[in-house]
């Protein structure tokens, strides 16, 4: 069965597209570190950061609504843990409530620290979209392995790689093979099953697991990770590397004036 | 498609005398138990010639698989066993599982890295070839099992029958003396199944082949044996193994 719900329009083509993974994952572990550390008071930073997202989303061909509907994803997450912040910080208070027995107050510096949360969060999300919409999941592998990731974690994550769709494939056999028997009953027979089914797909993801060791040992795996090493550092990389840190520097030197 | 392994072929002139002699592998009295204490395998002595075609009958179940894991070391029971003369020991693996290309039942299995170039690459980079040596392998081995041009894709997206080919190849890179495959036609259609037997054919290099599909058994091996419950109950020419219905009938291979 066909996936691609990890790396979907990596296989696209656009500047982005055919910069060095390294360059990709430099920039964007840079730009997430420096939108975490500015504080939100300096707002101006975050119109800019956002406007340098948003042009590379555009040159990378990126389709809009896509990126949305994605980056949109991280918002459950966020809420659930920044959306009490309001109401128990203390502080200047914006407005307050009576509901029902209890007085409920909102403070502008608990507002302000979820808009923070918000705000980078959606950022950062935004850029590792388009690192992983632009990058080959083999590719990004690569990069890791090249700037010095241990190679075991490396390989871990390409067996990650190899293997979800496989899996994902078994449970979806296994889910018609359910329905195809008839599931239904009551709610704890359901929840049985499907507690079942996650064993099952353990001991066989297990079993597998000894079985491609098995296959790694028939072809001269002796415990150590060699690889061939192709990548090359284009002029492209090092305009883009030196046009992106000036772009992030750009608050800096704007709030100096 | 095989036209340059042909001529690797060694000249069959004097071949007669010395194949008898030329033993690529030498078990004696094998015997294995599986972790939990059942006889996997009983007393197995068996001999295989070089450039021979062997195949291994048996039911689900009778240890073919085991049996084929003993011949690179991945399993070792209390016999020494010996693959072109060399005792299959810890010192000897490297060089054993160069000579043995082993490819597994459910190519899923074999095929383990993101890209088709990545797995045919993985065996010669693991014994430490150049990376000009080891990019000529691949390409070579994708163009003996006729899979040039897919190097880039990511494995889990072939065909089975894609995905046998290539976990063929991924042997094949290591330019193995003895192949060994486990069930290679399981999952095909028989187009697939045949066009598998075709390439098969065509490797100059010894094959063992453990499988229940009698159709492969008769297209491509000279000797048979036949394996139930871990031990070899019979063993001959495959025509005379293949046409004693009895025989296959007691043992699960006929209805």
């Amino acid at each position: 069965m066909k996936h691609s719900f990890l790396d979907q329009y990596s296989d696209r083509d656009s500047p982005i597209h055919r910069l060095d993974p390294r360059t990709k994952l430099v920039a964007s572990l840079a730009f997430i570190l420096i939108v975490v550390l500015i504080p939100i008071v300096n707002w101006q930073a975050f119109v800019i950061y956002l406007s340098l997202i948003v042009a590379l989303l555009i040159i990378s061909k990126l389709p809009p609504l896509y990126v949305l509907k994605r980056s949109l994803v991280i918002f459950p997450f966020v809420l659930m843990i920044a959306i009490f912040i309001p109401f128990f910080k203390s502080g200047e208070i914006a407005g307050s409530y009576n509901i029902w027995l209890w007085r409920v107050s909102i403070s502008y510096d608990g507002l302000l620290i979820l808009a923070n949360v918000v705000s980078k969060a959606w950022l950062c999300i935004l850029s590792l979209i388009l690192l992983s919409s632009t990058t080959k999941f083999t590719e990004l592998l690569k990069g890791l392995k090249r700037l010095g990731m241990p190679r075991m974690i490396v390989l871990i994550l390409s067996f990650m790689y190899r293997y979800i769709f496989v899996l994902v494939d078994e449970v979806m056999r296994m889910r018609q093979a359910r329905d195809s028997r008839n599931f239904g009953g009551a709610r704890l027979r359901q929840l049985k099953t499907i507690g079942n089914m996650i064993g099952t797909l353990f001991i066989r993801s297990y079993e597998r697991g000894e079985r491609i060791y098995a296959a790694m040992l028939a072809r001269g795996f002796d415990g150590e990770v060699r690889s061939l090493q192709r990548l090359n550092f284009k002029k492209a990389d090092a305009c883009f590397g030196i046009a992106f840190g000036l772009a992030l520097a750009s608050p800096a030197i704007l709030l100096l004036f | 498609m095989a036209s340059p392994l042909v001529l690797l072929l060694p000249p069959r002139l004097f071949s007669f005398y010395f194949e008898r002699m030329d033993k690529a592998v030498e078990i004696e009295d094998l015997s294995f138990f599986y972790p939990d204490g059942r006889k996997a395998l009983t007393d197995i002595s068996l001999v295989v010639y070089r450039d021979e075609n062997l195949a291994v009958i048996g039911p689900n179940g009778a240890g073919k698989s085991t049996l084929l894991l003993h011949l690179n070391g991945i399993h070792r029971g209390n016999s020494t066993i010996k693959i072109f003369g060399l005792p299959v020991e810890e010192r000897n693996l490297k060089e054993i599982r160069r000579k043995v290309g082993l490819v597994f039942q459910d190519p899923e299995d074999q095929l383990f890295s993101p890209t088709v170039f990545d797995d045919v690459a993985f065996g010669p980079i693991n014994m430490g070839y150049s990376e000009v040596e080891v990019k000529r392998r691949v390409a070579q081995a994708l163009e003996w099992v006729g899979m040039s041009g897919y190097e880039q894709r990511s494995p889990h997206h072939l065909s089975v029958g894609e995905k046998k080919r290539v976990a063929i190849a991924t042997v094949l890179a290591l330019n193995p003396e003895l192949l060994v495959l486990d069930e290679p036609t399981s999952n095909l259609d028989p187009r697939s199944k045949w066009s598998l037997i075709e390439l098969l054919r065509q490797l100059p290099v010894t094959k063992i082949v453990a499988s229940h599909d009698l159709e492969l058994v008769k297209a491509l091996c000279q000797r048979t044996i036949i394996l139930d419950e871990g031990e070899i109950v019979a063993e001959g020419n495959t025509m005379s193994i293949l046409n004693n219905i009895p025989l296959l009938r007691a043992h699960g291979l006929a209805p």
